[in-house]
């Protein structure tokens, strides 16, 4: 450390709490701003290897022709890569961080509801972590893709059941996490809080849990048969044992779809915090807002089929989920036009956070319409299992999710860590970061479109220009990612202090000091006006 | 964990508590609404192979089983209103009979799945691999889901050996009960996912 490096002021969550000092006084913590550290703390790491995966991969596929690796290798990095990002990173991701961070602060509130399941949730998802982790060590690590298939899954000789029981343990602790939230927004917000004076991360935050509660438990049992049929051949899914694989497909992705919705309602909410500050604006149609989270919560539920058009339905389901598949994208665009009307004639202060944003909304929007390619029966019998799809997934998870995130630890880290970041070296990672995704994604675009297929580790030398390019992307990528996360780690040790609200916020978590006192308040809260009265 | 005192302040909230249940219990219904499915799926495609297998099964053992569940209803329900008017004692005698009850319930499960397993019925068994698709799908199904249900009797007996301590404490009482509640609710829980397993495999003849 620097000598100039002031010390925090004394009071915060960061000054000893219970019996016990360091490492152990944090393990042993209920404050939910503590437990939001330290998912970030797994989460960031988690993402670092994914990345790492990801870049090998990408430099694998950089020429045509084995690299440095068999199929068999890349089959088995491209599902830990999988597995990893979604449901150790996306999934949990902004919900557990920011959620458990500043849902109890945003609504007034000292903690949720029962503190100690939350810290409860956190070890059940350490606890998953490491057995999807141990689950690539023994054996050979498992190769079936995230999407764990039948029959493949039942037959692969690799360790696919580990793997399954980690995506398990992971799924329960998102439901405890989802139901302490529900209950949180139920019961604990402050006088004069009412539904509708809630500001919007909370209400994203609240519909999400509800999918969290009542999608999860299928892909539970489903991964529970899973591991049923591998060790005693009860024969659910296999056909060959008088199973039907089309029945998982549907088990996995009744979960699966919405569990986007999971991912992205959360981003959508940072996303709907950060752009009324950086404009000093009310907030444009705060009731559409609202409603369009809870409308996407709910028909998202019923979109599930459009992951299988290709593999056997009626055509009067097919037609049925790609109309609904339609109909979702309503609300997400009713989003999109309320964040752009709330920047109309706003002030805008061009500063990281919002960067990491504008590029969110514009990500999400290519991620979002070539979303409809997909969803249209026609064009997605082109387009399916190719490159096109992983384009579009990953420009919605990460140029979606991703960046939202990276958007929100720049927004709150003053709150959360009491220091400010170096706005400079912040900006030039955003640019980086950006121009590296652009370049490694947008090329997957065109290589789908010509008929590249996923998840194989070499291609034709027609294809060779377009993975040259998008790995090259790859690389820019990593290096913005490596920047910004240096920046972070040094503002969170040495940065300048912080004053209580940075960027001129109105909701709650900004007339509290950075970082905020044990109990958020000194007092009891009562709320009279709208989260976002800046006129 | 107990000793922190991050969160200092005294915080009860019973609705809040009873709130949290029940949304776990809807987890519960949808968990093994995923199998009841999956149990629909199969029975409409092997339906006679259902129906023959169907007969292994102990109808009397598993109507005694589904009277027991019914009755430790009864008796953990009554449980609370004896909390309630503060009858201390006869709330401890009745959760002891649901224990028990739930007890004898699972020897009777012992009993069934020992004869299965003896006679080869078991997935995976030589004899089990011989018989139709049909037929191992229904003991696959008969196996996983009285199975898991036997797990949830488990947990379900931990929550009310825990409350009977509670209620021994007098940290349950008449103005503080919503631990009892909760664990009754679940109790409940796992009566009626019997109730429908009990038809669903047995009566099926
Ligand atoms: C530097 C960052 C990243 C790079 C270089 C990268 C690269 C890749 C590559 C090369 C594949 C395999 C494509 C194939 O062969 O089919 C892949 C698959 C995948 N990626 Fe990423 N990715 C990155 C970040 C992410 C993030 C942030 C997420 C999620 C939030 C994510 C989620 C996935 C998923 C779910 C798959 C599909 C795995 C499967 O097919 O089972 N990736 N990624
Ligand atoms: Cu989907």
């Amino acid at each position: 450390m620097t000598s100039k490096t002031t010390a925090l002021p004394p009071g915060s969550f960061f000054d000893q709490q219970g019996k016990y000092k360091g490492i152990l006084g944090w393990l042993t913590s209920t404050d939910h701003k503590r437990i939001g550290i330290m998912y970030l703390m797994c989460i960031l790491v988690f993402f670092l290897v994914g990345v790492t995966l990801g870049g090998i991969m990408k430099l694998e596929l950089l020429r045509p022709g084995a690299q440095y690796m068999d199929a068999q290798t890349y089959n088995g990095m491209f599902t830990v890569h999988g597995i990893i990002m979604i449901f150790m990173v996306v999934i949990p991701g902004l919900s557990a961080v920011f959620g458990n961070f500043f849902l109890p602060i945003m609504i007034g509130a000292k903690d949720v509801a029962f503190p100690r399941l939350n810290l409860f949730s956190w070890y059940l998802f350490l606890l998953g972590s490491t057995i999807a982790v141990l689950s690539q060590f023994g054996g050979n690590g498992p190769d079936t893709g995230w999407t764990f298939y039948a029959p493949y899954a039942i037959n692969s000789k690799t360790n696919v059941s580990t793997a399954v029981l980690a995506a398990f343990v992971l799924g329960f602790s998102s439901i405890l996490t989802g139901l302490n939230f529900i209950v949180t927004v139920h019961r604990m917000r402050a006088k004069g809080m009412t539904w509708f004076k809630m500001p919007l991360f909370p209400w994203s935050l609240y519909a999400t849990a509800w999918i969290q509660v009542l999608a999860t438990p299928i892909v539970g049992i489903t991964l529970l048969m899973v591991i049923a049929e591998r060790t005693l051949r009860i024969g659910f899914f296999d056909p060959s044992l008088g199973g039907d694989p089309i029945l998982y497909q549907h088990l996995f992705w009744i979960y699966s779809h919405p569990a986007v919705y999971i991912m992205i309602l959360p981003a959508m909410g940072a996303v709907t915090e950060i752009i009324p500050t950086f404009c000093q604006r009310k907030v444009f149609g705060y009731q559409a807002i609202v409603l369009s989270s809870l409308a996407i919560a709910g028909v998202g539920y019923l979109v599930w089929g459009h992951h299988m058009f290709t593999s056997g339905m009626s055509d009067f389901s097919r037609m049925a989920f790609s109309f609904l598949t339609f109909i979702v994208a309503i609300p997400s665009a009713i989003k999109v036009f309320n964040w752009i009307a709330t920047m109309y004639k706003g002030s805008i202060l061009i500063k990281t956070p919002f960067l990491y944003t504008i590029s969110f909304i514009f990500q999400f929007m290519i991620g979002g319409l070539t979303g409809l390619t997909l969803g249209a029966l026609a064009t997605d019998i082109h387009v399916h299992d190719t490159y096109y799809v992983v384009a579009h997934f990953h420009y919605i998870v990460f140029g979606g999710m991703g960046f939202a995130f990276f958007a929100a630890i720049h927004y709150w880290f003053p709150k959360m860590f009491g220091r400010m970041y170096d706005e400079k070296l912040g900006t030039v990672a955003w640019a980086i970061v950006f121009s590296g995704f652009t370049l490694l994604y947008f090329p997957m675009f065109i290589l789908g479109l010509r008929g590249m297929p996923r998840r194989y580790f070499d291609y034709l030398p027609e294809y060779s220009s377009g993975h040259f390019i998008s790995s090259i992307g790859a690389f820019v990528l990593i290096i913005g990612i490596i920047l910004m996360v240096y920046n972070l780690v040094k503002a969170a040790r040495t940065g300048e202090l912080a004053p209580a609200n940075p960027w001129n916020g109105r909701t709650l978590e900004w007339k509290v000091a950075s970082p905020p006192p044990l109990e958020n308040f000194d007092h009891d809260v009562e709320v009279t006006e709208h989260p976002y009265d800046y006129e | 964990m107990e000793q922190n005192h991050s969160t200092t302040h005294e915080h009860r909230d019973d609705t809040g508590s009873k709130l949290g249940m029940w949304i776990f219990i809807f987890t519960e219904l949808l968990l093994f609404g995923g199998l009841f499915l999956v149990y629909a799926v199969f029975r409409a495609k092997y339906f006679e192979d259902f129906h023959i297998a169907a007969h292994q099964l102990n109808v009397f053992i598993g109507a005694v089983n589904t009277l027991l569940l019914l009755i430790s209803s009864m008796t953990i329900a009554m449980s609370i209103t004896a909390i309630q008017k503060n009858h201390k004692k006869f709330a401890l005698l009745l959760l002891s009979i649901t224990f028990f009850l739930a007890f004898i319930f699972l020897v009777n499960k012992y009993f069934e799945w020992g004869l299965k397993i003896h006679h080869h019925l078991y997935p995976g068994s030589d004899l089990v691999l011989t018989l139709t698709h049909g037929e191992i799908m229904f003991f696959g199904l008969y196996f996983f889901m009285t199975g898991l249900h036997a797990i949830h009797i488990i947990v379900g007996m931990t929550l009310i050996g825990y409350v009977m301590v509670q209620v021994k404490n007098d940290r349950i009482n008449s103005g503080n009960f919503q631990h009892l509640e909760n664990a009754g609710l679940y109790w409940h829980l796992v009566d009626l996912i019997w109730i429908f397993l009990f038809p669903l495999l047995y009566l099926i003849t």
